[in-house]
């Protein structure tokens, strides 16, 4: 049973990493909500512990306590599994991320395959709790979600394929690997390279539904779309999930397209890829607190009539590169 | 994407518009639709297979501004018939103003518009002076003027970010306006504070003039908080105008037909925003506004965006008149009557009838009250009956939904600016 043995070492970081994320997750709500305040002109949390730091212990606490309340016309199967199924589908996207050399649990040769077809298959669940909570909204927001996802899924490959050409290989590893030295993708192709990766960061958005695209929960509309009908800890975990999915999206794109720990210095660690991550996750906040809710129809518009032509052009211009250059 | 220059005193109208007149009024002809949609559509003749959605949106949903129930009824995501119910917070202000004193009533109509407690307060008033013939003193007069124009500014400044929060929720972008505009709105019921001593429920208008006189130093600092005002209008105009988000959801949605909107009797800023340029301050002035130039701006667009555009440009008029009556309040008494000691104090020794009407931020807020001619009643109304400009507005709401999807349903409504307070009365 040494660390060699695939199943130990896998268990391991695989522990190791899905804690991390969850906790750099928990402590992203807190610095969310401090952030939101400080754009809002208020001061955010400040009453549990220090600058407001155990708040998001406070809140799980909070949800675990609540009521935990199944609607007598619900479907009791599909409304409890899908919760936990949203998070299972989001968590086990980090298999194939590395997080510093060496650092993967699983470095598959179809590594960034996988992710994205896991990050696919989130739509499930959703569509899942839209359905068994037997709710107008939550029907509504599921039925946004499976159009929203379903066209999302095409462009995001696109821009996804842009590294996987460049770098020759499916393995996100490798791709990192193609990078050190400079070469980051988002700036080498100049300017398709980028435009590669502002279009994978807004079809993740749109993956993950997040404003401006969060019309499958568009809470002014659909109170809450989907998890209009969930409370306590089952609400939290669609909130977990959403969370996750926004550092998941920063940690991919931190590796495809900024290099993952290449850097400056040290770059054999954790720290450049860190900072990659924390840099764009901060970005998505910013969108978030400055942006409002775009229209479902403009939506889809917006996917099929401008990101996807895009995402074309951006994997042929990619193919010739690499072919002339 | 042409942007669109509004600065104090300088207004927004289109030009190139052709324009018609309807029943007298000058309307722009494009906004002119040829038939409007049927708000009784028999809905077994539209679908007879019986495919539709029954949504029935509140009286608890977040976005209904109140406890008001839409019913929906939804072809997939698309409504095709709405029926608006109204009454959820009827409080029966009506009926109780039959069993309370002229006095007394005051502070009981606070609580109809909510937003803008004062302008309740000046409409009544007026129009119990006018039945009784009791004069304003000019001093009370400016004040009640300022405080309607600071009023004013108070509620476009809570609409505006209502208005974010319907579009972008509570947590995003939305919830970033409501944040900044309600800091100003703050700001505003400092000033009342000041003044009244209340922050929300004043009750400081009273028959024949005000209670409260403005205290030592309140001009100074009101003109220099409409002033922070003024500066903190421009820095929405990046935030919200100039927002891809907010103009793509703002723009072409809800367009108000002028005709429909004079039929169902609209006012305020959505009727101005549909190009009928009609506003009481300026057209039968009152209080002191015959005293002091009146613009007001109009658009010819008629969606949320225009109503958007002269909600911002009446915050910027409201900001200029109320500085400008600032600098020159008159000195001398603030009520014509002794002050009220008793809730007899004041009679209407007639039976006559009196219709008043003053230019709320919602729109036409009229007073119709008719005295009571029996000795022993004289002191209460016979009648009183208001006449609220967010209940018209609704009427609207049948015939701007059908063919829109809920997320646009949710801003139209926004736009109206519903206060249900003053709905239900």
């Amino acid at each position: 049973m040494s660390f060699e043995n695939p199943w130990v070492h896998g268990l391991v970081l695989g522990l190791i990493i899905a804690n991390v994320s969850l906790g750099v997750t928990g402590y992203s709500i807190w610095f969310e909500r401090k952030f939101a305040g400080r754009m809002q002109s208020r001061p955010g949390p400040t009453v549990v512990g220090p600058w407001g730091l155990l708040q998001p212990i406070a809140d799980v606490l909070k949800l675990m306590q609540k009521e935990d309340i199944i609607p007598a016309s619900a479907d009791k199967g599909l409304y409890n599994l899908a919760p936990p199924l949203t998070v299972f589908f989001v968590l086990s996207t980090l298999a194939v991320i590395p997080v510093a050399p060496g650092w993967i649990v699983a470095d598959l040769h179809i590594g960034i395959l996988f992710a994205l077809a896991l990050g696919s298959l989130g739509v499930f669940p959703v569509w899942m709790a839209g359905w068994a909570s037997n709710n107008k909204y939550a029907l509504l927001g599921g039925m946004r979600s499976a159009a929203q996802s379903i066209s999302y899924e095409i462009p995001l490959l696109l821009s996804a394929t842009v590294p996987i050409i460049l770098a020759d290989s499916f393995r996100i590893s490798d791709i990192v690997e193609a990078q050190l030295g400079g070469h980051w993708f988002a700036f080498w192709p100049p300017g398709p390279g980028m435009a590669a990766f502002v279009l994978f960061f807004l079809c993740s958005l749109a993956e993950s539904n997040r404003i401006p695209f969060d019309i499958p929960e568009a809470e002014s509309e659909l109170v809450s779309g989907v998890s209009t009908e969930y409370s306590g800890m089952k609400f939290g975990l669609f909130q977990l999930a959403e969370y996750l999915h926004t550092f998941i999206i920063s940690l991919t794109a931190a590796a495809l397209f900024f290099g993952g720990w290449d850097g400056p210095g040290d770059n054999d660690g954790f720290v450049w890829m860190a900072i990659k991550t924390l840099t764009i996750f901060v970005g998505i906040f910013w969108i978030r607190w400055s942006y409002m809710r775009y229209r479902s129809d403009q939506l889809m518009a917006i996917c099929w009539k401008f990101f996807l032509p895009l995402g074309l052009a951006l994997v042929m211009f990619s193919a010739l590169w690499v072919h002339w250059a | 994407m042409n942007k669109i220059e509004s600065t104090p005193g300088n207004f927004i109208l289109n030009e190139d518009v052709q324009w018609t007149t309807v029943g007298g009024v000058k309307v722009p002809v494009e906004l002119i639709t040829p038939a409007w949609p049927d708000p009784f559509l028999d809905v077994e003749d539209y679908d007879p297979d019986g495919d539709l959605m029954v949504l029935n949106m509140g009286p608890q949903h977040p976005s209904t501004h109140g406890v008001l129930r839409v019913k929906l009824v939804l072809d997939g995501e698309v409504c095709i018939k709405c029926v608006p119910y109204l009454g959820y917070l009827h409080r029966g202000v009506e009926k109780l103003c039959e069993k309370l004193s002229y006095v007394q009533i005051t502070p009981i109509v606070d609580k109809n518009d909510y937003v803008s407690p004062m302008t309740n307060e000046l409409a009544i008033n007026m129009a119990f002076e006018a039945l009784i013939g009791a004069e304003v003193p000019r001093r009370a007069r400016y004040i009640r003027t300022i405080c309607a124009e600071i009023q004013r500014v108070g509620s476009h400044l809570l609409w505006l970010g209502t208005f974010g929060l319907d579009m972008g929720g509570a947590i995003g972008g939305g919830g970033s306006i409501f944040m900044h505009t309600f800091r100003e709105r703050e700001l505003l019921l400092d000033l009342f504070e000041d003044l009244t001593g209340c922050r929300f429920h004043y009750n400081t208008h009273t028959v024949g003039g005000n209670r409260h006189d403005i205290p030592a130093g309140w001009a100074d600092k009101a003109t220099q908080v409409l002033r922070v005002i003024g500066t903190r209008l421009v820095e929405y105009e990046d935030f919200v105008r100039d927002n891809h988000v907010f103009r793509a959801r703002t723009v072409g949605v809800g367009i108000i037909d002028p005709q429909l909107a004079i039929e169902l009797g609209i006012s305020g800023p959505v009727l101005r925003a549909s190009g009928v340029d009609v506003d009481l301050r300026r057209d039968q002035p009152y209080a002191a506004y015959d005293e002091i130039d009146v613009a007001v701006p109009t658009e010819t667009g008629g969606d949320c965006f225009a109503r958007y555009l002269v909600r911002v440009a009446e915050m910027r008029e409201s900001i200029r008149i109320a500085t400008e009556l600032l600098t020159g309040v008159p000195e001398g008494p603030i009520c014509s009557l002794k002050p009220v000691k008793l809730p007899g104090a004041v009679k209407a020794k007639h039976g006559r009838g009196v219709y008043t009407a003053i230019e709320s931020p919602r729109g036409e807020l009229g007073t119709f009250v008719v005295g009571n001619p029996e000795r022993r009643q004289s002191a209460i109304p016979y009648r009183c009956k208001i006449r609220s400009p967010s209940m018209h507005a609704l009427q609207l709401l049948p015939y701007l939904c059908p063919g829109n999807n809920i997320s646009d349903i949710i801003v139209t409504l926004g736009s109206l600016d519903p206060i249900m307070g003053e709905v239900d009365r």
